[in-house]
């Protein structure tokens, strides 16, 4: 389940620049099947936590906006070289995803 | 594996346990609960007041990069940055999207007030953001023409 997430995190100066990609359907629940004529349910990431060094940085909520194969891209100030970035998902469905990365 | 994947596992296996015997909510995890009202809501304005970015006052202070002109509304890349102080949150909104939300971000610890992602866009019309700092909302907007929706597939 956890080659779902690609990372990366690098210093630019004294600031972290990390960027993630999700595996991930994003469906949004407005779609039709367009053979049986029935709606596809919603299956979306809703719920992402990021940390640097075991410590909150970002918390985001999503809705079924979000691109399919979600990217994100944030920045960490005060992270050096050799700190640790998690990432921690779920879907609506309950199932998680997650992803570490040591900052080069 | 190695260590990390064996103690990711165990961590899994003890929380699929508490799962199972109901102990636990399965976002428990995270601060956040998921904010349904503001993601259900059907117009920018009812989304803005339910995400909690009421009253937002229009601020040149917030960065929003997005393309003029997105060929597939199913991806479209928008980045924004706030140089407001005290930046707290920001949200990411699409005017007509059948749900106009996409994302709600919290910074916190160092995280600095920037975010890029990609994002979904039924047609053509403004992306907003929005933004908490210092007990008070701003937002700015700018339009993306879209060339072929990405909601209804």
């Amino acid at each position: 389940m956890d080659n779902s997430m690609k990372m990366r995190a690098t210093m630019q100066g004294d600031v972290a620049d990390v960027k993630v990609l999700i595996k991930h359907i994003m469906e949004t629940g407005l779609r039709k099947d367009k053979d049986t004529g029935k709606i596809i349910p919603a299956h979306f990431i809703d719920l992402v936590s990021a940390t640097l060094n075991g410590k909150t940085v970002l918390e985001m909520q999503w809705g079924v906006g979000v691109s399919k194969n979600p990217y994100f891209n944030f920045k960490v100030k005060g992270a050096k070289s050799g700190d640790k970035i998690a990432v921690s998902a779920v879907d609506n469905l309950g199932t998680n995803f997650s992803g570490e990365v040591v900052i080069s | 594996m190695n260590q990390m994947r064996r103690a990711f596992l165990k961590g899994a296996g003890a929380l699929a346990a508490l799962l199972s015997a109901g102990l636990l909510d399965p976002i428990a995890a995270f601060a956040a609960t998921w904010n349904k009202t503001a993601f259900s809501a059907k117009t920018l304005e009812d989304a803005m007041q339910a995400a909690g970015y009421g009253n937002a006052v229009e601020s040149p202070d917030i960065l929003l990069k997005v393309p003029d002109i997105a060929e597939d509304g199913a991806i479209v890349p928008v980045e924004a940055t706030s140089n407001i102080p005290d930046t707290v949150s920001m949200a990411f909104f699409s005017e007509k999207n059948p749900n106009p939300l996409v994302a709600d971000f919290t910074f916190s610890n160092g995280a600095e007030p920037f975010l890029a992602t990609h994002i979904k866009m039924a047609k053509t019309c403004i992306v907003r953001v929005a933004v908490k700092a210092g007990g008070k909302n701003y937002m700015t907007n700018k339009e993306v023409k879209v060339t072929l929706g990405g909601c209804g597939g």
